[in-house]
């Protein structure tokens, strides 16, 4: 062990030992990273200890994705690490990802010395002026003395309120100027105070309005995750009979296997979900932000619905929906205090349960009228769908799932009931294609006894395919399902639909790796799969590999997500199977 | 409807906080009609004064999303208050009618800063009105070129703008 991993505060440590004893006293046990010119004074100590664990990636932006997944399982800031200028600009994909879906993470970059900031040095970027719009927060460190509490500031900002990535950009002479190391424990900013305590009024007001209502819905998002929530959630469901609608973001926040979820609302949402999003008379959504691929035509979006919106982000409330009351706090402790209400009168609860009874039975109708359907009777054709189903019947969803973006995403987000939280991860606001394979990667490192799959399409997995080399160095045995149907399969069923089969360069047979070949290139195992019967026996020979697997489904060409709300259209105005 | 909203922000006197706030606006699509800045008399303080239009909801927006930024310790729309706002502005004027620009100078209250054979400089400081009442009324002698504080602005009575109030 290293001295200056053991030294007691103050001591004096160069700013590469500050920024490592530091992230190590936050509870860093891991780093994504990749090294280069301005770094090497942190990578010189990152070799010297063996407290935290640096995993090589093979391209900056599988570090951000690799935190991200590794955020996401945990709850815990991911870490990156990644050099100046090129590698830098890399992680801006990244950063955005995990700003739009609320995700902890700590980027660290090296910068150029101090004095040739300005000066177009090579490997330059001004990646805080980049980054800005696309972080919660960032920072440019330009004084050793100013590391230590500059990073305590970017993880307290990167993991309260609405978490989000937090930048800090350190150049190379702060890496090697000395400075004390003060041992921080805590630290406090001027302008920056979460509102995690309610108030009282509105919550009384809320419970109020849903004892008034007759076709509520709970309208849940992925506050509800970030705040570790669920039980809460469910125990409020559960007390009020309310019917759950989730956001692709909210999906494992509240079972969805159990009696009162409706399963993922909004563009590929099931039918009976968005009937009644629309048919409500009142919305209760915990931690959604109104987003467009929910709410389809604003203008008709549950107009017959008042709206009690939660939401720890007060700029989230009113911003898309105009709302009748607004809790502004950490889902947590607004359901805990909610809960007291409704529990003050049980009578009360036991009567508003039987008396939505008929919205119930609404809701079942609109299930039996279009269930979420694939042909089951395949005649040799393998469909994508299937493969998803068998996945989830041979983990018995024990599994923690990534995906890509594109219909392999939508389909797994209608066919996996994802029952716990902090098992999904997708980029669900900004879809980024290439996130889920390293996203995987992150998840396995965080926990490496869980089963890890990769669902992913044949488009999105060749954009971080160098990421197998990560896993195989790492021995990472993630399992990555590509449902390969030689296309940009959503972009072509948009084509199909509203572009008049105009198949635009979302053909991408020719150029098509042989993926079985690429896998063993990378050290890694390849199956191929084209056949419905073949598709039991090699998730169960996968699932017994302890190496990264890459199997390639070919799957049915044309299949398209259904039901579908096209862009624009209102919520209830679906295409459907 | 639209209205104009006169928006003061109290934040860290840091660098890179005016692009923040910049950036903001722009990467929203927020108007800002004008800005200015300043440091306070605490020398880690600086105060904004922001004069934006928008419908309440964008101007609740506006609001929301300033509060957001790390660096934004106080933030607070004067328009709901009762206030005072005003403007600096120099005005230089051809010499040509002299002493009808001195005339118009004594009338509009604006010091004299500079008298020469090559131009008058006057200083005028207003609201949005005063200004405007005073272009008015040089232009006919020739105003060769006009700069601007932007607007600031400040509550009446006892009211001030202190740390933590909105966040």
């Amino acid at each position: 062990m290293n001295q200056m991993m053991l030294a007691e505060a103050p001591a004096k440590m160069t700013g590469a030992q500050i920024f490592l004893r530091t992230i190590h006293d936050l509870g860093v046990d891991t780093i994504f990273g990749y090294p280069g010119g301005v770094l090497l004074y942190v990578y010189d100590e990152i070799f010297k200890q063996d407290k935290i664990k640096h995993i090589l990636v093979r391209h900056e932006q599988g570090a951000t994705h690799m935190a991200d997944g590794y955020a996401r399982v945990t709850g815990r800031p991911g870490v990156v690490l990644a050099t100046s200028g090129p590698g830098a600009t890399n992680t801006v994909t990244g950063l955005a990802t995990a700003m739009m879906d609320s995700v902890p993470m700590v980027c660290f970059t090296g910068q150029v010395p101090v004095q040739l900031i300005g000066n177009d040095a090579f490997q330059e970027a001004d990646i805080v002026g980049i980054t800005r719009p696309c972080t919660k927060h960032n920072y440019l460190v330009k004084d050793a003395n100013d590391l230590e509490r500059i990073i305590h500031q970017a993880f307290y900002i990167a993991s309260s309120g609405r978490p989000g990535p937090v930048l800090v950009d350190i150049p190379k002479d702060v890496t090697l100027a000395t400075a004390e190391y003060k041992g921080i424990k805590q630290v406090t900013m001027r302008g920056y105070k979460p509102q995690v305590v309610p108030a009282a009024g509105p919550m009384e007001e809320a419970v109020e309005l849903i004892y008034q209502s007759k076709r509520p819905v709970l309208y849940m998002g992925g506050g509800i995750v970030a705040s570790n929530a669920s039980d809460l959630v469910r125990q409020f469901a559960e007390k009020l009979r309310l019917p759950v609608g989730i956001t692709l973001m909210g999906l494992g926040g509240f079972p969805g296997a159990h009696d009162l979820s409706m399963g993922m609302i909004g563009m590929h949402g099931g039918y009976w979900a968005n009937m009644a999003m629309n048919n409500a008379d009142l919305l209760i959504a915990l931690g959604p932000r109104f987003d467009d691929r929910v709410t389809g035509d604003l203008k008709k979006f549950a107009v017959k619905a008042k709206k009690i919106h939660l939401d720890i982000d007060a700029s989230s409330i009113g911003k898309n929906v105009a709302v009748d009351v607004a809790l502004v706090g950490d889902a947590k402790q607004v359901l805990e205090k909610l809960l007291k209400i409704v529990d003050k009168d049980p009578e009360r609860a036991r009567a508003f349960r039987e008396s939505i009874t008929s919205w119930h039975d609404q809701i079942k109708r609109w299930r039996d009228e279009h269930p979420i359907y694939y042909p089951q009777d395949m005649n040799g054709v393998l469909r994508p769908q299937y493969v998803i189903q068998s996945i989830y019947d041979i983990t018995g969803g024990d599994c923690i799932v990534t995906t890509d973006v594109g219909q392999h995403q939508m389909w797994t987000a209608q066919i996996f009931p994802f029952n716990k939280p902090r098992r999904w991860c997708t980029s669900g606001g900004l879809g980024t294609m290439g996130y889920g394979l390293p996203a995987a990667l992150g998840a396995q490192v965080a926990h490496p006894d869980e089963t890890v799959f990769c669902i992913s399409g044949d488009g999105s997995i060749q954009m971080n395919i160098q990421e197998l080399a990560t896993a195989v160095q790492f021995k990472l045995p993630v399992k990555t399902a590509i449902l390969n149907n030689f296309y940009l399969g959503m972009v072509r069923q948009w084509q199909e639909y509203f572009y008049g089969h105009r198949y635009s360069n979302s053909d991408l047979e020719a150029g098509m790796p042989d993926f079985v070949k690429l896998a063993e290139a990378y050290g890694a195992v390849g199956f191929l799969c084209n056949k419905p019967k073949d598709v039991e026996p090699i998730l169960r020979e996968s699932l017994k590999v302890k190496k990264p697997v890459l199997i390639d489904f070919q799957v049915a060409k044309e299949e398209n997500v259904l039901p579908m709300v096209p862009a624009g259209k209102a919520l209830d105005d679906m295409l459907l199977a | 409807m639209e209205r104009k909203h006169t928006i003061s922000v109290l934040v860290e006197n840091e660098f890179g906080v005016l692009a923040r706030v910049a950036g903001l606006f722009s990467s929203k699509g927020y108007n800002i009609d004008s800005l200015s800045v300043s440091e306070t008399i605490d020398p880690t303080l600086s105060r904004m004064t922001i004069v934006t239009h928008g419908s309440d909801q964008i101007v609740e927006q506006i609001i929301k999303q300033l509060n957001k930024l790390v660096n934004v310790i106080t933030v607070e729309d004067l328009t709901r208050e009762r206030h005072i706002t005003c403007e600096l502005c120099l005005v230089k004027v051809r010499i040509e009618h002299k002493a009808d620009v001195l005339k118009a100078a004594e009338k509009l209250r604006a010091r004299i800063l500079e008298n020469n054979s090559h131009a008058i400089v006057l200083e005028i400081t207003g609201d949005e009105d005063d200004l405007h009442k005073a272009f008015e009324a040089l232009k006919p002698f020739g105003i060769m070129e006009v700069v601007r504080t932007g607007m600031i602005a400040i509550q009446r009575g006892e009211h001030v703008l202190v740390e933590g109030k909105g966040k």
